[in-house]
């Protein structure tokens, strides 16, 4: 049978403040108009009035820049030239309030990862280390569409608890045996009787059908990826892009990286940093040949990639949670909601 | 075992260290250079187990990584040979490099020629400029004693711009001299009064002495104008796209499908590819 606790607002506070001893527990914190993830142990506090959080905590798995390998070029040294692992925590960590689209986002990225041939040991290492505390959502934004793509507003895939918000309290639904283990670390709660489950039960549902409307993906599956690729609305659709990245780096869904070398004096580090479809270089051969070469191309991967490409691939849904961060935060306006349906009704 | 020391051995960016033990200057510009590599640890070369038509990440620490097609075939043991041609940061820092250095390599990756596909049927092998690289892999592979019998006839047609931009001159003349082959070298011109081999395009050639695509499999690797050129010819031959193969090429990073640049649709090249057949790129996005 499925368990269920219930805390005050005040106990949830201190239980995720007893996490502190086994995990690094991200929490939302307000920063300025924002809210985003934080560390507990840097004195900030959590605050569970949000929407969603500005950037998603797609950094806490895959950070934005990660040392890879480190290297002495001193000739004198034995092991000159020879790449050693940087040394890395992947000591347990919970991030607590994450909402059911940041959650679902990790699914979706897993399969590029973590795949039959190669598992990328850093984002495989620091997922498994992590316990996923979500929050439902009682007041989805304008721009939310997570129940078009596979999600919803109290979604429970990949989450090791879920949070129902009943106004004076939280009651916690029990997911995995990591989420079981997680609670039974926080202090405080109580068993939560029928009356409470039935209470989140039917603010789910109330939310869940109350969300905008639906952003239509069902005939992306079937449709030709050539015709798709052709399609005459492209030109349109990039019209006002900037190609600044934005969308790229908000996403929770997007997982490129570039990796460079830096070397300081007779030492160096092999580092990899989050990149974008959307810069010219990112396709750039050696000879000067492109095959992105233009503004068109490069926004076109974007969403080909996103609504085609990795669904046919993995077939488990499109590479998108429907978290809305694009959409909020693209100076030119550019909807994927929008570019979806012109891709869905072509 | 630690988990710091497990997860090591299971990385797959980590490079192996190599050492340079011989470079060759391969043509008269001097821009392409073939790199013979040994490893440092004999346990790496036994784990580095590769078929031609693959290609691996060369590494050198402080200036990045380059996919570079594996030269050498697996039958030749005890090393590995890269023939790299000099256009920016790590290829021309790879070219001032000397015999003794150490560097790494990390693969073997991608997949192979088809040679399963092969296996009883002639081999035609198409290859222009300096993409004569994983060809050569797949000849020294056929035309070893141990596999040479598995395969029917063996066509090759190589062609440079001139006598003097061939790779493996010493090479292609020994193969001339076989009759368990038939080798086909042409330059687009030469002012040589004693060329002896063809002269013309690749695509000319292959019309000449290509006799049919009666249970033949074709590998072609070359510059796009080459490869352009040759499709219809092959077409006219009755190759069907599903017995063409080509070698693609794209920026590429991680090399093992995970950072997400080299795609083509949605086939990395890197991991799914670089060898596709023409059926396969018939419907995929024209966009490499
Ligand atoms: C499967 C495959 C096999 C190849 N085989 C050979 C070969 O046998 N011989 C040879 O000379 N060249 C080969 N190339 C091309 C070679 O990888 C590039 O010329 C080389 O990466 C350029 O590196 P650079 O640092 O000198 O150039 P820069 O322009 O300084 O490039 C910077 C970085 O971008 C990436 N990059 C740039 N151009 C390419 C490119 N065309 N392909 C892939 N990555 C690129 C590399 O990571 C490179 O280090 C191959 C490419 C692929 C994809
Ligand atoms: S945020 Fe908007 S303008 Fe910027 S790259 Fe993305 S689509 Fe283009
Ligand atoms: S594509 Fe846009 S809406 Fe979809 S997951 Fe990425 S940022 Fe969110
Ligand atoms: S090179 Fe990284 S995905 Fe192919």
């Amino acid at each position: 049978m499925t368990a269920y606790r219930v805390y005050s607002k005040e106990e949830w506070t201190s239980a995720v403040k007893a996490l502190e001893s086994h995990y690094q527990v991200f929490v939302p914190v307000k920063d300025g108009d924002f809210h985003l993830f934080g560390l507990l142990s840097e004195g900030k506090r959590p605050d569970f009035d949000f929407q969603n959080t500005h950037l998603s905590p797609k950094s806490i798995v895959y950070p934005q820049s990660e040392r890879m390998f480190e290297y002495s070029l001193d000739g004198e040294d034995p092991d000159a030239h020879m790449l050693k692992e940087a040394p890395k925590d992947f000591s347990p960590r919970a991030i607590v309030g994450i909402r059911p689209c940041d959650a679902l986002a990790f699914q979706r990225v897993r399969v590029n990862f973590d795949t039959p041939r190669y598992r990328d040991p850093w984002w495989v290492s620091r997922f498994e280390s992590t316990t996923f505390v979500g929050l439902g959502c009682n007041a989805p934004e304008a721009t939310c569409f997570c129940t078009s793509v596979g999600g919803g507003p109290f979604s429970e895939a990949g989450l090791d608890v879920l949070l129902y918000d009943l106004g004076d309290r939280f009651l916690a639904k029990v997911l995995t045996s990591k989420g079981d283990g997680l609670l039974k670390k926080a202090l405080g709660g109580m068993e939560a009787d029928g009356t409470l489950v039935r209470q989140a039960e039917s603010l789910a549902l109330k939310v869940t059908e109350a969300m905008p409307a639906v952003v239509p993906v069902d005939g992306l599956k079937d449709k030709s990826v050539l015709e798709l690729f052709e399609a005459p609305f492209w030109e349109d659709v990039a019209f006002g892009c900037i190609n600044c990245g934005t969308c790229t780096y908000l996403c929770p869904t997007c997982w490129c990286f570039d990796i460079q070398d830096e070397v300081l004096g007779k030492s160096g580090d092999r580092i990899r940093n989050w990149d974008s479809c959307m810069f010219p270089l990112f396709t750039l051969h050696g000879s000067g040949h492109n095959p992105r070469g233009g503004k068109v191309a490069r926004v076109r991967q974007r969403f080909m990639h996103k609504l085609k490409y990795y669904l046919d691939k993995y077939n488990e849904g499109v590479q998108c949670s429907g978290c809305g961060r694009c959409v909020r935060s693209c100076p030119a306006n550019i909807d994927i909601r929008q570019v979806a349906e012109l891709m869905n009704s072509l | 075992m630690s988990k710091r020391a497990r997860m090591t051995l299971d990385n797959p960016y980590l490079p192996y260290p190599v050492r340079i033990e011989q470079i060759v200057t391969e043509t008269e510009d001097g821009n392409l250079k073939t790199f013979r590599l040994v490893f440092l640890n004999p346990e790496h070369e036994e784990k580095f187990r590769y078929m031609p038509g693959q290609f691996a990440e060369l590494s050198i620490a402080g200036k990045g990584e380059i996919p570079i097609g594996i030269a050498s075939s697996p039958t030749e043991r005890g090393f590995l040979s890269f023939t790299v041609n000099r256009v920016g940061v790590v290829t021309a820092h790879l070219h001032n490099m000397k015999e003794g250095d150490v560097m790494g390599v990390r693969g073997p990756l991608g997949n192979c020629y088809p040679w399963d596909e092969m296996e009883a049927k002639n081999v035609v092998i198409i290859g222009g400029g300096f993409a004569f690289t994983t060809l050569r892999s797949s000849l020294v592979y056929l035309l070893d004693p141990q596999n040479r019998s598995r395969f029917k006839d063996v066509i090759v047609v190589y062609g440079a711009r001139s006598p003097g931009m061939l790779l493996y001159r010493d090479e292609l003349w020994q193969w001339e001299k076989r009759d368990d082959l038939q080798m086909h070298v042409t330059v687009d011109a030469t002012d040589d009064p004693d060329w002896k081999h063809h002269t013309g395009f690749v695509p000319t050639i292959v019309k000449k002495v290509v006799p049919s695509s009666d249970s033949s499999v074709a590998l072609v690797c070359g510059p796009p104008v080459m490869i352009r050129n040759t499709q219809p010819v092959l077409e006219d031959l009755g190759f069907p796209p599903e017995r063409v193969f080509l070698s693609l090429e794209m920026r590429m990073k991680c090399g093992i499908g995970m950072c997400g640049r080299c795609n083509i649709g949605d086939q990395y090249v890197c991991k799914d590819g670089p060898v596709f057949s023409l059926a396969q790129l018939k419907e995929m996005p024209p966009e490499y």
